[in-house]
């Protein structure tokens, strides 16, 4: 995991050889705003799934520092009670400088405890500013987590979160404002069209109320995607974005590195500060020398 | 390759506050290590276990609750046990000298007093790890 993690040059022999044994796991995302309870929940929840005789892995996120580069990974503190479960894998991550609310390798690290056997695998994002919508396009299940308090806001959350989440949670119910924060999310969602409205629960991850029921909202979303068929799409488009991200990483990698791009790209600088040349010219003519090496290649 | 060293800093026994583990937590932060932070009443079991999970470089406790006789060498037996030996173990808390020097003989890293410098601890890890 950590060579995966650290981009080692052995990670992409590792990554094709368990590939393979990937595509078992059910994969589900866990985003909200900070310290709306997600740790707390994934605790309670993973503990459900082990009740159920079903093996768990879980891959926290925290950002990285942009200063020092350096973290701190602290969802574990709500997990205590997993460390010991033998059916029960933690693997904390830091951004690295991913923005999004994953990290770069996070998906990976899925393919990983995927290939181990894991039946369900959670994901649980930072819980930076609004909400991070990325884990969206590597979980099967989305769960977005709110409180109470944050009632007035969501009109003014992120675009895509109406859309991104499966189930929505109100967690922290024990305080007031719960009833009215799922009505309001319910009046959103109605305006909106959906193949399958998102169900709306109440829980107190503290206590482990609610977990039970969100447990089975989580089976009831993977059946309707099995179902449909819907997984397929979801599966291709993941893929997708996967296939792009390694081409665009290789092609970023032989265009940037290039002395002779380098040079020119230094050249092509000096030129449009002096007024010579525009920054399209530019792009176009490393377009073009990348594609005259690359035939020499 | 973009390397990242793992440093589990971790607070066993029943004692209290976690005051002091949350600030050397933050200094190895801000010298650049990725920190895993577990809190409180942490048995030796679940260190070793998520020192294993997380595969971390080092791991730290803070002890002030005169165990870390009992404390650090069941780490250090656990992680032989798991054939984690090349995770470096160091700590801090109040031990006298005598404890000290029996405990790196076990193969203890550094033990720091209450109240050292964080500066001191990051500069001991960052030798330690040819930063
Ligand atoms: N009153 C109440 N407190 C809760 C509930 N669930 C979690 N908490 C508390 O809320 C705080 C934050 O919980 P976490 O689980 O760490 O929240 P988080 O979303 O993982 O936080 P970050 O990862 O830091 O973004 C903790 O003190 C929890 O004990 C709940 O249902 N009711
Ligand atoms: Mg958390």
């Amino acid at each position: 995991m950590t060579l995966i993690e650290n981009n080692d040059h052995k990670a992409k022999s590792i990554l094709n050889t368990l590939y393979p044994r990937t595509g078992n796991a059910w994969r589900i995302g866990i985003t909200g705003p900070p310290g709306a309870g997600k740790s707390t929940l994934v605790e309670k929840l993973a503990m459900e799934c082990v009740k159920h005789n079903l093996s768990v892995g879980i891959v926290c996120i925290d950002p990285t520092s942009p200063f020092s580069g350096g973290a701190i990974l602290g969802d574990r503190v709500r997990m205590s009670s997993l460390f010991l479960d033998p059916k029960v894998f933690i693997r904390s991550m830091a951004t690295r400088g991913s923005l999004g609310g994953i990290a770069k390798a996070t998906k990976q690290m899925c393919d990983l405890l995927d290939a181990f056997k894991k039946d369900i695998i959670i994901i649980e994002t930072i819980g930076v500013g609004q909400v991070e919508l990325d884990v969206a396009g590597i979980a099967f299940t989305t769960i977005v987590v709110l409180v109470p308090e944050a009632g007035d806001s969501i009109q003014t959350m992120k675009a895509g979160l109406m859309e991104i989440a499966d189930i929505f949670v109100v967690n922290k119910s024990d305080r007031d404002g719960a009833d009215k924060m799922v009505m309001e999310i319910q009046s959103i969602l109605e305006m909106k069209d959906f193949d399958r409205i998102p169900v709306v629960l109440k829980t107190i991850g503290t206590e482990g109320k609610g977990v039970t029921d969100l447990y089975k909202s989580i089976l009831e979303h993977k059946d309707y995607l099995k179902v449909t068929n819907k997984i397929k799409q979801r599966m291709q488009s993941t893929i997708q974005t996967e296939i792009t991200e390694i081409v665009q990483e290789h092609i970023d990698k032989q265009v940037w590195r290039n002395p002779k791009i380098k040079l020119a790209l230094n050249r092509f600088i000096d030129n449009i500060i002096n007024g010579r040349q525009t920054p399209y010219h530019a792009a176009d003519k490393i377009y073009a020398i990348w594609k005259k090496l690359g035939r020499k290649i | 390759m973009d390397k990242k060293l793992r440093i589990l800093v971790a607070k066993p026994g029943l004692d209290g506050h976690d005051r002091g583990a949350k600030v050397v937590a933050r200094a190895l932060r801000d010298a650049g290590f990725e920190v895993i932070y577990t809190g409180l009443h942490q048995t030796p079991d679940m260190i070793v276990a998520t020192a294993i999970q997380e595969d971390v470089n080092a791991v730290g406790l803070s002890i002030l609750s005169g165990a870390h006789m009992t404390i650090f060498p069941n780490v250090m037996k656990l992680l032989k046990k798991k054939k984690a030996v090349d995770i470096l173990l160091f700590g801090g808390g109040i031990i006298p000298d005598e404890d000290k020097k029996a405990l790196y003989k076990l193969g203890v890293g550094k033990l720091f007093g209450p109240g050292t410098d964080t500066a001191e601890i990051v500069a001991y890890l960052k030798k330690y790890f040819k930063l």
